[in-house]
């Protein structure tokens, strides 16, 4: 089966889906990624759905439990790129993804990880 | 009501449910929906064709191009399958209800993007669901 290529640059992880997944497809992403954060400790997830041209419920679904399970893993997981139509049709379909951070491009994603964890560094400088 | 294009897509497999959503896609563009019209329907169609091929086991999509008379257009998609069917219909169209291990947003997202939305089932008949985007 095909799978989605997951790209490590320093302390981040980043997926850019360009093609039109199946179910089993995203399942194999999210183990995957899940894998990788624990293997290199990666701080932050980039999740590039710029080419997706809809996102359904099981989609969603899965972007909502990357974003879950890299929290409990200590990652932050940003969404980027989601087209507009794309946002309509979920907000519709009744998919709100909460909890979800985005960003409207790859550039302010990375700025928005970055900036993520220079706070958690602060935070851990200001407890000792 | 003027039938101008019918077609079929067979819902077998995951990857028969992503050639559905392209060849919807492809239908739709044709028809000159807008951008935001086309991603509806797509979206739509992705969650019945996954429909009729987890919980009923397979089966097809029907694609008809309607016209109606003053000059809109608008696109039917009917899911067929011959499984078995819907015990419980106002169970299954509540929202977040599932009998799955899904989201339960399905059928009530699907019907929240379209024009129209029927669905008929028969317990061991197997479930048929309808709907149209007007243009």
């Amino acid at each position: 089966m095909e799978r989605i290529p997951i790209l490590r640059i320093g302390e981040f992880l980043l997926v850019t889906i360009q093609v039109d997944m199946h179910d089993q497809m995203a399942l194999a992403l999210q183990d995957d990624l899940t894998a990788r954060i624990e293997k290199t400790g990666a701080k932050g997830v980039l999740l590039d759905i710029s080419a997706l041209d809809m996102v359904d419920s099981f989609i969603g679904r899965m972007i909502g439990n990357i974003s879950a399970v890299s929290r409990i893993l200590s990652a932050s997981t940003v969404v980027v790129g989601m087209q507009p139509a794309v946002a309509i049709t979920l907000v519709e379909l009744g998919l709100e993804l909460p909890g979800v951070l985005t960003a409207l491009d790859a550039e302010r994603g990375m700025a928005l990880l970055r900036a993520k964890l220079a706070a958690e560094a602060d935070d851990a400088g200001d407890a000792q | 009501m003027p039938v101008t294009h019918s077609s079929r897509q067979e819902l077998r497999s995951e990857q028969d449910v992503v050639r559905a959503r392209q060849v919807v896609r492809k239908l739709a563009q044709e028809q000159g929906f807008s951008l935001v019209e086309q991603t509806k329907l797509v979206t739509a169609s992705s969650e019945l064709a996954r429909n009729t091929l987890i919980h009923g086991g397979g089966g097809h999509m029907d694609m008809e191009v309607l016209s109606k008379a003053d000059g809109h257009s608008g696109i039917r998609l009917r899911f067929v399958d011959q499984g078995p069917g819907i015990a419980d219909m106002r169970l299954a169209m509540t929202d977040g209800w599932s009998s799955g291990t899904g989201l339960g947003l399905g059928l009530t997202g699907s019907k929240r993007l379209a024009s129209e939305f029927e669905i008929q089932s028969t317990p061991g008949k197997g479930t048929c669901v309808t709907i149209v985007r007007w243009k």
